[in-house]
């Protein structure tokens, strides 16, 4: 039932307007974050980019941001494999509790993550782990590596189990399967799923908010700031950290169009 | 081959049973044995003690949990009416503008939160980019909508439209044209398409979609903080609170208790209805 030019346009107009709204806040931000002036009032009189050179050289901010990336390059690589099995058990094998598991998989995406934040901190108080970190490692992967699995199971679902028991008819041992036909067939989805462990490791605030510690994520730290009050570095680190996800981005893309290439000329 | 399945089902999956055991269904079980503890005393070596849930009714704690449930419900709903027409352009009107639109959107998700909430501070704040250009262009000014209650639902559909967004367009995806073409071509009209067809096949993606944002949004702490102030306190402000200023473990364990297992109900008994092999992969 094809719809009408008319119902045609106007909804492309209110996805305009959504992606509009979306993205308001950041536009302010940016202003914000160039703006001379102490006290932010718009308009904006007076533009420079000081406050970016002062984030930068600050020394806070750059422990800040290697705590950061240290917490999201690991969780991205452990999802990467978690999620990996995780997906072959979630959509590809026919075992007994599949079910279950799926459905296992699903409950701490559907759980308030403060909530579970507070309840590892007390897990790891009462196992006597003191929080740091590494503890927030731990939070981000039991929220993160299900997404992951999640999405990657989207891309073996798609994948034909005949050409694994072609392989195992003709003598492949297990492990020769698994690099030999599911590891590149599920390539592509595992990369994704990496790029999304990173990237929402990155903004997490509310898993790391308990559980880093002494230590200092960026979204915890700008969290810090902004409760206590306006600081001019707020929307210029703010927008550095999304300059930073956007350039992991375009990184990823254009890393896929090479590769993308690479295999058509191959 | 099917013993060779189950094996290998149950090795692949074992990592991820591992952290979730470890990581997601024991700190639950700790939170369950900490609201009980009797206070004071940080050894769970003791005779239960539901003190902290009686606190939880006599010093009106019941006011935070209340807030966030009925925040949560309202944005709830009104997200289901924002994205609805949206999810089903998506599903089944846009071509390329469905990749535009979800590009758009994931984007929009790996920037943190707060960065994002605070973007709508300085967007609506007074002197804030829409206040200050108005009275820069008109000369008078208006009342800031921050620090009350409707902005910080308005925080709650901002912050939670994508993951009502994203199912309810799957679910939409899952209604066969021919089912609608039917309908219309038997002289249904289109209040009726949507209420008979559109609405019942799509159950899946709406109990997905509501329920995530549900729940997300009844545990949601960042935005009553900055948009709100001190306008509400929400559950899991309190539950903060208890934790951090009054070093008061059961209060707080037992008060996640009470939001762990209202959502957990809720969850379980919403993701024990959906089919994910259907939602994710193969019957599409």
């Amino acid at each position: 039932m094809g719809a009408s030019r008319t119902t045609r346009i106007v909804l492309v107009l209110y996805g305009l307007l959504a992606i509009f709204l979306l993205y308001l806040p950041l536009v302010s931000i940016t202003f914000a974050s160039i703006s001379r002036a102490r006290y932010l009032t718009f308009p904006i009189k007076r533009y420079s980019t000081d406050w970016y050179a002062r984030a930068i050289e600050s020394s806070t901010v750059s422990d800040i941001v290697t705590t950061s990336l240290k917490v999201a390059v690991i969780v991205t690589l452990a999802s990467m494999v978690i999620g990996f099995f995780g997906a072959l058990a979630f959509a590809r094998y026919q075992w007994r509790y599949r079910g279950l598991f799926q459905k296992l998989i699903l409950l701490p995406i559907f759980f308030p993550q403060t909530v579970l934040g507070l309840a590892l901190l007390m897990w790891f108080n009462s196992i006597g782990v003191i929080p740091s970190w590494k503890t927030a490692v731990i939070a981000h992967l039991v929220w993160i590596a299900p997404i992951a699995t999640l999405i990657i199971a989207i891309r073996a679902y798609s994948f034909d189990p005949a050409l694994e028991e072609a392989a195992r008819d003709m003598g492949a041992s297990t492990g020769t399967i698994l690099r030999e036909i599911s590891i590149p067939l599920l390539m592509p989805g595992v990369i994704s799923a990496g790029l999304f462990a990173f990237l929402l490791s990155w903004g997490n605030f509310p898993l790391s908010l308990f559980t880093t510690g002494a230590d200092s994520t960026l979204p915890e730290w700008l969290y810090a700031k902004m409760v206590s009050g306006y600081s001019p570095l707020v929307p210029t680190v703010g927008v550095l950290s999304i300059l930073a996800s956007a350039g992991i981005i375009i990184l990823a893309l254009v890393l896929a169009k090479l590769l993308r290439r690479r295999a058509g000329t191959a | 081959m099917e013993r060779l399945h189950s094996r290998l089902g149950l090795f692949s999956a074992l990592p991820m049973l591992v952290v979730l055991g470890l990581c997601f269904l024991a700190p639950l079980v700790v939170v369950a044995a900490f609201s009980v503890m009797p206070r004071k005393v940080f050894d769970l070596a003791h005779l239960p003690d539901f003190s902290a849930y009686l606190v939880f009714f006599q010093q009106g704690y019941y006011k935070p949990l209340f807030w966030s449930l009925g925040m949560a419900l309202v944005s709830t709903v009104i997200l289901f009416v924002v994205c609805w027409p949206l999810a089903f352009g998506m599903a089944k009107v846009f071509r390329r503008f469905t990749l535009v639109l979800t590009v758009a959107v994931v984007v929009s998700l790996f920037v943190s939160e707060n960065i994002r909430l605070f973007g709508w501070v300085l967007t609506l704040m007074k002197g804030g980019l829409i206040e200050g250009h108005w009275r820069a262009f008109t000369g008078e000014g208006f009342e800031s909508p921050l620090y009350k209650v409707p902005i910080i639902i308005f925080g709650l559909v901002y912050v939670y439209f994508p993951f009502m967004l994203f199912p309810l367009a799957q679910g939409i995806a899952m209604v066969p044209d021919d089912a609608r073409q039917a309908a219309s071509d038997l002289g249904a009209s289109k209040w009726q398409i949507l209420r008979e067809i559109d609405l019942p096949l799509a159950a899946p993606g709406i109990v997905v979609g509501s329920l995530l944002s549900f729940v997300l949004a009844a545990g949601a702490l960042a935005e009553s903080k900055l948009l709100g102030g001190q306008t509400v306190i929400v559950i899991a402000d309190s539950v903060e609170t208890a934790f951090t200023y009054g070093q008061d473990w059961p209060l707080g364990s037992a008060l996640s208790m009470v939001l762990i297992l209202i959502i957990g109900a809720m969850a379980i008994f919403g993701i024990s209805r959906v089919d994910l092999d259907a939602i994710i992969g193969r019957k599409r």
